[in-house]
């Protein structure tokens, strides 16, 4: 009989480590002992970094999806039917249409969701790019904004650590642009001491802002917005005005994850950092967003983590032991404006350091935007 | 310190991004009023800037333990 593995999520880490593992064990499918199924709740697939450009008016939406069953390699069954359970004592998940899975491996890939409601007042008052509707509308918002304060305010925690700088830095540009700088002040805040978690990329940060005349204020937790008053309460006690409010959401972990018993509090699941299996379950493992791992919440981290958790599984169902281990590498563009970007790489234990921004890399950074759908069939 | 009831431990050692004090800010906001909180963390920054926040924010700081090679930072909720 076949062993199955079983994906619950077809984002990134998903269906990458899906597409993988088929790549790595093509006699064992075509032998009919392996199977590999991917439940996505959707048909479409969508790059998620592309809606910094959508928002900012510099790319139409239809670029940055594509349906879900192109993007499999042979060898891979997609089944687009929503999981809404995971039973691990009887190893297997449920679907929406009460489909019952069962499985041998299961990787759990379900993302963070965007919490639109963790901040009383966000959906009145705020703006944000997560989610296309989302960033649509900034986009209009931004069209028809020609004076006051651009107020930005992060929410904890939430994926793609750099994109709040990067929307500044680019807006900063398209506002010089179309010269209506003059009569707009940008604010940035965030929640700890400096402008971005990472040191390096704070310092580069702080000197940038100084230059370009941006605000950047610190231990600023967004509490509460009063979308009439136009006012951001925060945790440490202060209010401040806004004119355009954008705003990165909390995120939270998968509905499924927290119907099933398996995360913390906030639905993440608390995983192995080396081995990425989830605490206490010999068969399963989880990457990308889902985890609780203290590590950005990132595609490229699915995207290192995919071939960890892909060799492991090959590993496996051959009998050996799980070897591979993750060392917490993450890699990151940062679009330092319109033209030039930088980037940077870290793991658990080697810090980052910048690179200076460059028209080279900013060019590399779009042309990944393309080669993302290549990396997605495991081929970068 | 010893005598402290930890409710949560986040092992944030070897986080740059993130980082130990995103994570204490994630997991303050879902924890309940009297709730502690131990970060683990080997940034050297934690320790100078935990405190600074609690007292910004109004929350307790209860303490940090050296230990070897990180530092366990000790916060409780109290609003």
């Amino acid at each position: 009989m076949a062993k199955r593995v079983l994906f619950v999520g077809a984002g990134p880490g998903g269906l990458m480590t899906a597409n993988r593992l088929a790549k790595m064990l093509p006699q064992e499918i075509r032998s009919g002992e392996l199977e590999i199924v991917v439940l996505s709740d959707t048909p479409r697939h969508f790059y998620q970094p592309g809606l910094l450009y959508v928002a900012l008016d510099l790319a139409l939406p239809d670029g940055f999806e594509r349906p879900q069953n192109r993007l499999k390699v042979p060898g891979v069954e997609l089944v687009v039917d929503p999981a809404v359970r995971i039973m691990a004592n009887e190893r297997a998940v449920v679907c929406k249409s009460g489909r019952r899975v069962e499985y041998d491996y299961l990787v759990i890939a379900t993302g963070s969701v965007p919490d639109l409601d963790a901040i009383p007042g966000f959906r009145e008052g705020a703006h944000s790019f997560y989610t296309l509707p989302e960033a649509l509308k900034l986009r209009k918002a931004i069209q028809s904004f020609d004076s006051g304060r651009l107020l930005m305010i992060i929410g904890v925690p939430h994926k793609c650590p750099v994109a709040p700088l990067e929307f500044m830095f680019m807006l900063d540009d398209a506002l010089r642009k179309s010269g209506k700088r003059n009569q707009v002040e940008l604010m940035y805040t965030y929640p700890i001491a400096r402008l971005h978690s990472l040191e390096p990329v704070s310092n580069w940060a702080e000197k940038e802002f100084a230059e370009r005349n941006i605000i950047g204020e610190t231990f600023f937790n967004p509490e509460s917005i009063d979308p009439v008053k136009r006012l951001v309460y925060t945790l440490e006690g202060e209010e401040v005005p806004y004119d355009l409010l954008v705003a990165i959401p909390p995120h939270t972990g998968a509905k499924i994850v927290k119907d099933s018993g398996l995360g913390d509090n906030e639905g993440w699941l608390p995983t192995d950092r080396s081995s990425l299996k989830v605490i206490g379950q010999d068969r399963i493992y989880a990457l990308g967003d889902a985890t609780n791992l203290p590590i950005s919440k990132a595609g490229s981290t699915a995207h290192y983590q995919s071939g960890v958790v892909a060799a492991n599984l090959a590993h496996e169902l051959r009998g050996e032991p799980a070897s591979v281990p993750y060392d917490g590498k993450v890699f990151c563009f940062i679009e330092a404006g319109l033209e030039e970007a930088t980037h940077i790489t870290f793991d658990y234990n080697h810090p980052p350091q910048p690179s200076d921004p460059s028209g080279m890399t900013h060019w590399f950074k779009l042309a990944f935007n393309e080669m993302y759908w290549l990396s997605l069939r495991g081929l970068i | 310190m010893d005598k402290v009831e930890i409710t949560r431990e986040i092992d944030a050692r070897g986080s740059y991004c993130p980082g130990p004090m995103m994570e204490l800010i994630r997991v303050m906001r879902s924890a309940a009023v009297g709730d502690v909180i131990a970060v683990l963390s080997s940034d050297q920054g934690s320790k100078r800037d935990i405190p600074k926040w609690t007292a910004k924010a109004s929350q307790e700081f209860i303490g940090v333990e050296e230990l070897e090679g990180y530092d366990r930072i000790v916060v409780r909720k109290v609003k």
